[in-house]
């Protein structure tokens, strides 16, 4: 079962390639409209300083914006916890941050801030809502008898909120934060893309744009290839530590035994 | 501790009315003396469990007095209410811990609390790898720790099979005998209140009552053989019949 599980996705990864490399070939479908697997491979390594400074750039904007993210979404979902009418007042406008498309906030953005600054603006607004909303719903959420036996040791609300609730929403928290990975690259590159041929940035996001405008269509997939790469990469070590914070403890890290 | 025989648990004639307008309590009062062991039987939603949250102070009273015991109590609920995050040993030493006690007593008095409910080996188990029976003996050793005078018990057995409920009902004599503390102990249950008991406080429902007050004065320790006692099931009759009028008293 755990050897199909590899073996399967790696089996239709080849198949699609195969099918996109006959395709082109078939076809003859010219490089600047669809590049074959084989030329986007070998513009990867031919373009490979280049992008790969373009991909540490992009992921470190998306690092911070996360780390924003994580950081602002935890002491605000905190703080609605502790004072019900910070809830009240602010929640919706959170909400709304969420609703609005991004790609439609980030033109203005660039308006008003710096460059760098208006990116790093955009992987923060879409990977600040699921970790406040998961992480108050965590902290919402914890055992009431727990509460009364925290009240009946009379602990501060500062022992409650470090000894029981803060642990009680991990497995929320690291769900919204999973999310806000994958989401915060996603508002670093949409930034890029809206800031354009006339931005400064050097971002993977960028390099889509630039080579977009170039007609150079080889390296616009090849930038895209790095692009989800990072994004799994991303996806993967949030979730190895979800696992190592829950493994011991929490239903989402056992398998079923039948 | 206090002298056996004088109360450590006062309520008098408390009532406790909820906001939905439920009554849950209504001219009730209790004395609870020194290292008595109390039963509050009842039916579901006669207000036993809200009565004993009051002397938990956890509950406060509409009306009434409450006169609570000085010093360390402690609570089991009727789940185990454990911190699935923490394992055994961290789940006992929690209330040392919140009262900033001592690392190295909170060590001896984890590991003593854990020894009296037989959990000794299972010090470094997370409650999910335990069985509901552990669970609730890691819950009683998080109670113990704090060497409280008076023990609270909210139906804590209740949701575990017969089996592994006697033989809690057992080894919890066993700690109350050793220890002398005062429990007062809630549940639904005529036999396990009989066996475990010296005094039964029988309560009608909605609104909560006081309806009988039967001591049970069959000897200590109690054992297997008591359980399958003609006495015992004398005990148990006399209480049947108790919370039966208490029931058809509250339906007319």
């Amino acid at each position: 079962m755990n050897a199909l599980r590899i073996a399967l996705p790696i089996l239709v990864l080849v198949l699609v390639v195969l099918a996109w490399d006959l395709v082109v070939r078939l076809f003859g479908i010219p490089p600047f409209v669809l590049p074959g697997p084989g030329l986007v491979l070998a513009t990867l390594i031919a373009d490979g300083s280049l992008l790969w400074q373009s991909l540490l750039t992009t992921l470190a904007i998306t690092f911070e914006g996360f780390a924003l993210a994580a950081f602002g979404g935890i002491v605000f979902a905190i703080a609605f916890n502790h004072w019900r009418l910070v809830e009240y007042s602010l929640y919706p406008y959170a909400v709304i941050l969420q609703v609005t498309p991004v790609i439609a906030v980030a033109p203005l953005l660039l308006i008003y801030l710096p460059q760098p600054l208006a990116v790093l603006a955009c992987a923060w607004i879409v990977a600040f809502f699921p970790v406040l909303a998961n992480t108050t719903l965590g902290l919402n959420s914890v055992d009431h008898n727990l509460i009364a036996l925290f009240d009946l040791y009379k602990a501060s609300r500062w022992q409650v909120l470090w000894n029981l609730k803060l642990p009680a929403a991990l497995p929320q928290m690291l769900a919204g934060l999973r999310i806000a990975g994958g989401l915060s690259l996603i508002g670093a590159v949409v930034a890029e893309i809206a800031a354009g041929s006339a931005g400064a940035g050097s971002g993977l996001a960028y390099r889509i744009a630039e080579s977009h405008y170039r007609l150079n269509i080889p390296r616009m997939f090849a930038a895209l290839l790095l692009l989800a790469l990072a994004g799994v990469a991303i996806y993967l070590v949030l979730s190895a530590i979800s696992y190592l914070a829950l493994r011991r403890w929490h239903e989402s890290a056992f398998r079923r035994e039948r | 501790m206090s002298e056996p025989g004088t109360p450590i648990v006062s309520l008098r004639d408390v009532g406790k009315t909820f906001e939905s307008g439920i009554v849950a309590l209504d001219d009730f009062s209790l004395d609870v003396n020194a290292g008595e062991f109390v039963s509050l039987l009842g039916p579901s939603g006669c207000g036993k469990s809200t009565a004993l949250r009051m002397v938990a102070g956890l509950s406060t009273a509409s009306i009434g007095t409450v006169e609570l015991p000085e010093g360390n109590i402690g609570f089991v609920f009727q789940d185990p209410t454990l911190m699935p995050w923490a394992d055994v040993a961290a789940n006992a030493r929690l209330p040392l811990k919140l009262s900033g006690a001592d690392a190295a007593q909170s060590n001896e008095a984890v590991a003593r609390a854990l020894a009296r409910v037989g959990l000794a080996d299972f010090a470094k188990a997370y409650p999910r790898e335990l069985s509901g029976g552990m669970k609730m003996r890691a819950s009683i050793a998080r109670a113990l720790v704090t060497e409280p005078a008076l023990l609270l018990m909210d139906e804590p057995f209740a949701a575990l099979d017969e089996i592994t409920r006697f033989k809690l009902n057992n080894d919890l004599l066993k700690l109350w005998q050793e220890l002398r503390r005062t429990v007062v102990f809630v549940t639904h249950s005529v036999f396990e209140s009989v066996y475990l008991s010296q005094r039964i406080v029988v309560m009608t429902s909605r609104p909560g009552r006081v309806f009988a007050d039967i001591p049970i004065d069959a000897p200590y320790p109690r054992d297997e053989r008591f359980r399958t006692s003609a006495e015992f099931a004398g005990h148990c009759r006399v209480v049947s019949e108790a919370l039966g009028q208490a029931m058809t008293e509250q339906a007319a």
